[in-house]
């Protein structure tokens, strides 16, 4: 078969599943990467999720100590995220905490998550800092409880069969924005001793080799007038664009935002806590405080990511907490 | 996010749509103004959509969708007041000795922190205030360690 033909198949089939997808119902999202293009499925009860060499589920933005609207217990959905977790039928090989741990880095905020933490079946839980676990000590206490293992401000890179996992912090020193109300960037950063570090860190990895990296704020610049976006992310992932195949997580955003470019896939995940306003539909980016209450757990949730085969890319599932 | 806005009324000395903002238009509040004006309706979409088409595979290039922006200027002599993200007034201009307030009355919290670190609020959650007295006259920057977007100036005469 020609590659001509062989597209044209594909696309039937795409747009076949597609169909079948629009006509499915359920509580979550399902996006599958397949020949450089995303497509998305409503998840069906009993729908059985991609079987693969393993899996890992990304969680986000907890925010324990928030109180106010639309969710006055944030706890509570953070442990709901944990039993849904614990209630999948293939067990993540670990977790990932993209930030926002907590809501002002108080030490009992610290300690209620990593006890809803403890709670979950899989004891391996990976953590990079948001602003807010951050700021009011650069970082000190966060590094004490979650920093174990990590390099420099608390950073780090692991591998799970296969796949070069990598952990960048871009959350400390925010610098002012310049000017008042637009301009300036506002943005998080990573620096340069981080950037030096990831240099070195894939250097030797072959370029065949799966990268996941994570990251609080996106790597990728979704909303300027909001800060939204990483100042130095272009330079770490030119270090990043020999490789076939590049999964970026990131949280801060409270919403799922996704973007292919070349071999990467941008990916950002909901919050357990609130959600937050799509980029310029609102005067600022708060949390959206009208939600009805039976509507919230509809709004919140997290990302199980399934690496499938080698060379492919890994499949992101989105699912609420519903 | 207008809900709120009877209560903003009592708040604030003065509450008035942009278009009407005549005094102390800078040059960027001239920009500002033009983007405001000239942003349309016709992209609005419900926030926190649940994501379940594809019209969300791409980034939304939007604008703001609100045609209009409130404009508040505080009515308490040497308070700044926190809300929507900014520093109401951006500027302040005060004598030397004076004590400023900062008092946040946004849902999230934030900081007063000074770009040369002179001071630093801390948290400021909820109706928290943090007050700091500015003996030498100059012009001090400052932001929210979280959303750097948001600055602030005081200029001490």
């Amino acid at each position: 078969m020609s590659d001509e033909q062989k597209k044209d198949q594909d696309n039937q089939l795409e747009r076949r599943s597609f169909l079948k997808c629009m006509a499915w119902a359920g509580a979550g999202v399902m996006w599958v990467m397949n020949a450089g293009v995303l497509s998305s499925c409503q998840l069906v009860p009993g729908y059985s999720r991609h079987k693969g060499v393993f899996s890992f589920v990304q969680i986000s933005d907890s925010h324990i100590g928030f109180n106010k609207e639309p969710n006055q217990d944030v706890t509570k959905t953070f442990q709901e995220a944990v039993n849904k977790i614990n209630a999948l039928e293939d067990q993540p090989a670990f977790l990932i905490h993209t930030g926002d741990i907590t809501h002002l880095s108080k030490p009992e905020q610290f300690d209620t998550a990593a006890q809803i933490l403890k709670g979950a079946k899989t004891n391996q839980v990976y953590y990079v800092p948001g602003e807010h676990d951050v700021f009011t000590d650069d970082g000190k206490m966060y590094l004490e409880r979650f920093g174990r293992g990590t390099q420099g401000n608390g950073w780090q890179s692991f591998d799970y069969k296969g796949v070069h996992f990598i952990g960048l912090i871009n959350v400390l020193n925010l610098k002012q924005g310049t000017g008042t109300g637009l301009g300036g960037s506002g943005f998080g950063q990573l620096g340069q001793d981080q950037l030096a570090w990831l240099q070195k860190d894939v250097q030797a990895l072959s370029s065949s080799t799966p990268i996941v990296v994570f990251a609080h704020i996106p790597l990728w610049t979704i909303y300027p007038e909001w800060g939204w976006g990483t100042d130095d992310s272009a330079q770490a992932l030119s270090y990043l664009k020999r490789f076939g195949s590049i999964t970026v997580l990131n949280g801060h955003i409270h919403q799922i935002l996704q973007k292919v470019e070349g071999n990467v896939v941008f990916h950002t995940a909901r919050s357990t806590a609130f959600p937050q306003p799509a980029p310029g539909t609102a005067p600022a980016p708060g949390p959206i405080k009208d939600v009805p209450a039976d509507k919230l757990r509809s709004v919140l949730g997290l990302t199980d990511v399934s690496y499938v085969t080698n060379g492919s890319p890994l499949a992101l599932t989105d699912s609420t907490l519903v | 996010m207008f809900s709120g806005l009877k209560k903003d009324v009592s708040r604030f000395a003065m509450v008035i749509l942009l278009g009407l903002f005549l005094t102390g238009c800078t040059l960027s509040n001239g920009a500002e103004q033009g983007r405001v004006s000239s942003g349309s309706q016709s992209s609005s979409q419900p926030a926190a959509s649940p994501n379940s088409d594809m019209s969300n595979m791409k980034m939304p290039e939007r604008l703001p969708s609100s045609e209009t922006k409130v404009v508040r200027v505080n009515s308490v002599p040497n308070q700044v007041v926190i809300e929507n993200f900014s520093f109401v007034p951006a500027t302040l201009t005060v004598k030397a000795g004076t004590k400023v307030t900062w008092v946040n009355r946004d849902d999230v919290p934030h900081t007063a922190t000074a770009t040369d670190k002179r001071f630093n609020s801390k948290t400021l959650d909820t109706d928290d205030q943090f007050d700091f007295t500015f003996s030498e006259p100059g012009t001090y920057n400052y932001f929210c360690a979280l959303h750097p977007k948001m600055t602030g100036q005081i200029i001490v005469k």
